[in-house]
């Protein structure tokens, strides 16, 4: 029984700091419909400042202040004021990868701001950290765990009361649903979301100056991995019940450390399991709760007033207009492929190689994301899937990597339709959190084993060969890379727009619609899961080839978040927008290379920064801008033939192929 | 024999009786009317037909067959077809768009080798049959116009495309004429009346609209708190005294 207590009482602190960030998760998502899995990132600022401000000499108290009480609901109110009031009526998706762009560009503002220097032994906000207080059961309670479970359930405790007794959380939530039908009833909606975003920041610095003492430096990622671990929490509580959620915390911290109490030392699945629990109770838990079936999602009644969203297909244009795209493209594309193989150094040649390999991937994000609309945060583990699959076929069986990479990917279609299974009753947010749980499972379970992706060692791949001729040079890869490129991208292109591709757009419309005209939705979506992974396996593959060796590192989880925000940034809707995102990610982040460490997060920056303008423009940035390029166009053909010829029957728009 | 046989349907939520045991009979080709008050439980009447809810208990036949058991989509493709109180529209398609994708499905497309090999795009009779369709319910002007653009009673009109695409022997429709002006209306219930004459289409009509349900429909069944307190034919329904005191109130 001691030896129970002896893992479970120091579980209870653990499991409070998992409290505190799930409730700040729930709170946030309760008030302003975002899962706002930047929260970690907006902690970690405040944990930041509040440390440097104690570094320097300032008063406990004031730094406090400074840190959490004003820095937390500015932050907030600029969130709200400059995005997330664009987004209260739209889908999750649109909500979700505004929200992954700050997970990444808040940590690399902070930086650029701050330096990035190591910050250790962070203060504590009361009692000293390491000081034992008291004993409880034979086992020392220091400052910090005091401090914790204390503030946890004080905290909760007050949130609970505030929502229960006013009718501050009644009017954030309505203002969530419907804000036109709020302010029909008198109420200023845009107020009431504005200080729904400080009230949750400000409680995401408090959790950040509170939970920095938790680890041995300051760092965004620390809170990040805290914060996903917490999203089990807040599952427990169905994202909705603050004290549910705290129990979920508290119970996650507890069974988290008495299994790792009780598992024989030193196996893998002791050493992975530990850290992949939360991951797993996640996984489970969206699996087998009500609530987070994908029902009838209560929609704003008032929806219909907002003029209808651009539309996601680019329109046909004039046959001239086309044809000018065409060549266009042709034309850059060329170029591309003779400045890769001719005109640039070694490096850069194999930058742009990169680029493609990417390029393949991200057509996986556009097939389940763009095409099924589907938000998947898993496509890296698939990647890995492919590249490990390859790599232990040729270092165990000699295979040739060009049929390694093959098989990869068929492996990688068959992991994705597993994962799709559960995946069939979720949608939206729950079906995006599967997916990560996922991720976090083969990061830190999966992929260790020496049959997959050998932890820390990694595996060996080896450039391919083609009938016996080598394509180990960067030019011959570049080809490869091309070459497969392109078939995945006409693969892509001609799945879209024949049968498959009109029944998802369809279930993407409306699955009820689709189902009541006879689709099967179920098989539908296994087939979407099982494409893109095969799609992302092959390119993982490519990759490994590639780089020469791979370890599982190489596919975290923060790859697939990374993923997604840069090809929705850049256009998840069409063929063009994974190549221009995988180019235009491997070039920005040589250039970047290049610049001194303080900058080094800039690319990071960049696109988090570019993820906010998805919110006005979901079609992609780069569709955007092609559309006003080629708008400007057709207006000044139309000037031109109406100079040339000035007759009336003057040739009316005749669909062309666009992009 | 009945083209849909429904016996004993009974539905809960939680506390709330939706449905006590209730029983319908389509025949083919009869056109049918459901009315009655709010919350009598005609939607989830639907629903459970269409698969969408799982009744409690009783079964449905439909051409023979027992159909309790199957998903949605399997009775769509048996021949059933629906359009939605609330609509359902495929938002990013066109009306053009949304009858072939129905036809296509109907005709057993949606297979990765078709398109690869090039043969997943509509082919010409296809396109026909979707002008067909689009000129029966007089959308051929704003075929290619995303949906989302059109107003209300033009997408009622889509939904009711799509469902007639499917070529379906039973077609069910969710107030149709819901939102919809005097003139929309009485087309409307122009395509319905052409469309039971040329293919011999079954229609049930769950509508508030009683001029509309009575210009379409030869029997009327009235439902109230989840019980059928009237079926036979419309005038008779229309002049019973235990319907117009459920549905009209009792200050005749």
């Amino acid at each position: 029984m001691s030896q129970f207590l002896s893992y479970a009482l120091p579980g209870i602190p653990y499991g409070c700091a998992y409290a505190l960030m799930a409730v700040g998760l729930v709170l946030t998502y309760q008030a302003s419909g975002v899962f706002n899995l930047a929260f970690g990132a907006q902690a970690y600022v405040s944990a930041l400042v509040f440390y440097i401000a104690v570094h320097d000499h300032w008063p406990k108290w004031a730094a406090f202040v400074v840190a959490v009480v004003v820095l937390g609901p500015a932050l907030g109110l600029a969130l709200d004021r400059l995005l997330f009031r664009y987004t209260r009526t739209a889908p999750p998706l649109v909500k979700l990868v505004p929200a992954l762009g700050l997970l990444l560009a808040i940590p690399s503002i902070t930086q650029a701001i701050f330096g990035s220097a190591v910050r250790d032994s962070p203060p504590a906000l009361f009692l000293s950290p390491d000081h034992v207080y008291f004993h409880l059961a034979s086992l020392g309670v220091t400052g910090e765990e005091l401090a914790t479970t204390v503030v946890t359930v004080v905290v909760v405790a007050v949130l609970v009361l505030v929502f229960r007794s006013g009718t501050v959380g009644l009017r954030m939530r309505a203002v969530v649903e419907s804000p036109r039908l709020t302010e029909l009833a008198g109420i200023r909606a845009d107020r009431v979301g504005a200080f729904a975003w400080m009230l949750s920041s400000f409680f995401a610095g408090l959790a950040g100056v509170l939970l920095a003492t938790v680890y041995a430096d300051v760092s965004a990622s620390n809170f990040t991995a805290l914060l996903v671990a917490a999203i089990a929490a807040a599952a427990v509580g169905g994202f909705s019940s603050l004290p549910l959620t705290l129990v979920g915390g508290i119970g996650l911290g507890v069974a988290q450390e008495v299994i790792g109490g009780y598992l024989p030392s030193g196996t893998i699945l002791s050493s992975g399991l530990r850290p992949a629990f939360p991951f797993v109770v996640l996984a489970v838990l969206l699996v087998a709760r009500r609530t987070f079936r994908q029902g009838a999602t209560a929609t704003d009644p008032l929806a219909a007033c907002d003029p209808p969203p651009p539309s996601l297909r680019p329109p046909p244009r004039m046959a001239e207009v086309a044809l000018g795209t065409r060549a266009f493209t042709a034309l850059v594309a060329a170029v591309f492929v003779v400045t890769a193989l001719a005109l640039v150094p070694g490096n850069w040649e194999f930058t742009l190689t990169q680029g493609l390999v990417l390029a393949t991937i991200f057509l996986s994000v556009t097939v389940l994301t763009g095409m099924s609309g589907q938000i998947s945060l898993c496509q890296a583990a698939f990647a890995g899937v492919g590249a490990f699959c390859a790599g232990q076929l040729a270092m165990h069986f000699n295979m040739p990597v060009l049929a390694g990479t093959l098989l990869g990917g068929i492996l990688a279609a068959a992991v994705g339709a597993v994962v799709a299974l559960p995946t069939l009753r979720l949608g939206g947010i729950a079906l995006a959190l599967l997916t990560l749980s996922f991720a976090l499972v083969a990061d830190n379970v999966l992929f260790v084993y020496p049959w997959a992706g050998n932890g820390a060692s990694g595996v060996v791949i080896p450039r391919p060969t083609l009938f016996g001729a080598s394509l180990a040079g960067n030019g011959a890869f570049f080809g490869l890379a091309l070459v497969v490129l392109v078939l995945a991208g006409m693969a892509v292109g001609v799945i879209q727009r024949g049968s498959v591709g009109e029944q998802l757009a369809a279930f993407r419309g409306s699955e009820t619609g689709a189902r009541s005209i006879g689709v099967d939705v179920r098989r539908l979506r296994v087939t979407a899961f099982a494409l893109s992974a095969g799609l992302a396996g092959v390119g993982g593959a490519l990759y490994g080839s590639l780089q020469q060796s791979v370890s599982p590192n190489d596919f975290n989880y923060q790859f697939s978040l990374l993923f997604v925000v840069v090809v929705a940034t850049m256009g998840v809707y069409s063929v063009a927008g994974a190549v221009e995102a995988g180019i235009a990610y491997t070039v920005l982040q040589q250039a970047v290379d290049n610049l001194p460490s303080r900058y080094g997060s800039l690319l990071a920056m960049v696109f988090g920064l570019a993820a906010l303008s998805y919110v006005r423009h979901p079609e992609g940035v780069v569709a955007f801008v092609k559309r006003w390029v080629l708008d400007r166009a057709e207006q000044f053909a139309r000037f031109l033939q109406r100079n040339d010829a000035p007759d009336p029957s003057e040739a009316a728009a005749v669909p062309g192929g666009g992009r | 024999m009945a083209l849909l046989e429904a016996v004993g349907i009974c539905k809960r939520f939680g506390g709330i009786v939706a449905l006590s045991p209730l029983s319908l009979a389509v025949a083919e080709g009869e056109a049918v009317g459901v009315v009655g008050p709010n919350g009598a439980g005609k939607t989830t009447l639907f629903n459970c037909l269409f698969g969408i809810l799982h009744p409690d208990a009783g079964t449905i036949t439909f051409d023979g067959e027992r159909i309790d058991g199957l998903p949605t989509f399997r009775r769509a493709r048996l021949g059933m077809a629906r359009t939605f109180q609330r609509l359902e529209l495929f938002t990013g398609m066109t009306p053009r768009q949304h009858v072939l994708v129905t036809e296509r499905v109907r005709a057993g497309h949606g297979h990765l080798w078709e398109d690869v090999v090039g043969l997943g795009r509509p082919g010409p009779e296809e396109q026909r049959m979707a002008d067909e369709v689009l000129e029966l319910v007089g959308l051929t002007d704003v075929a290619d116009v995303p949906v989302e653009a059109l107003a209300l009673g033009t997408g009622r009109l889509v939904e009711l495309a799509r469902a007639l695409a499917a070529r379906p022997r039973l077609l069910m429709l969710d107030e149709p004429s819901s939102g919809l002006d005097g003139g929309e209306t009485a087309s409307v219930v122009a395509i319905l009346t052409r469309v039971r004459r040329e293919r011999g289409t079954a229609v049930v009509l769950v509508e508030h609209d009683l001029d509309m349900v009575a210009a379409v429909v030869e029997r009327l069944v009235v439902l109230d708190f989840g019980r059928m307190i009237a079926d036979g034919p419309v005038d008779g329904v229309l002049a019973d005294t235990g319907v117009r005191r459920a549905y009209l109130g009792d200050a005749t």
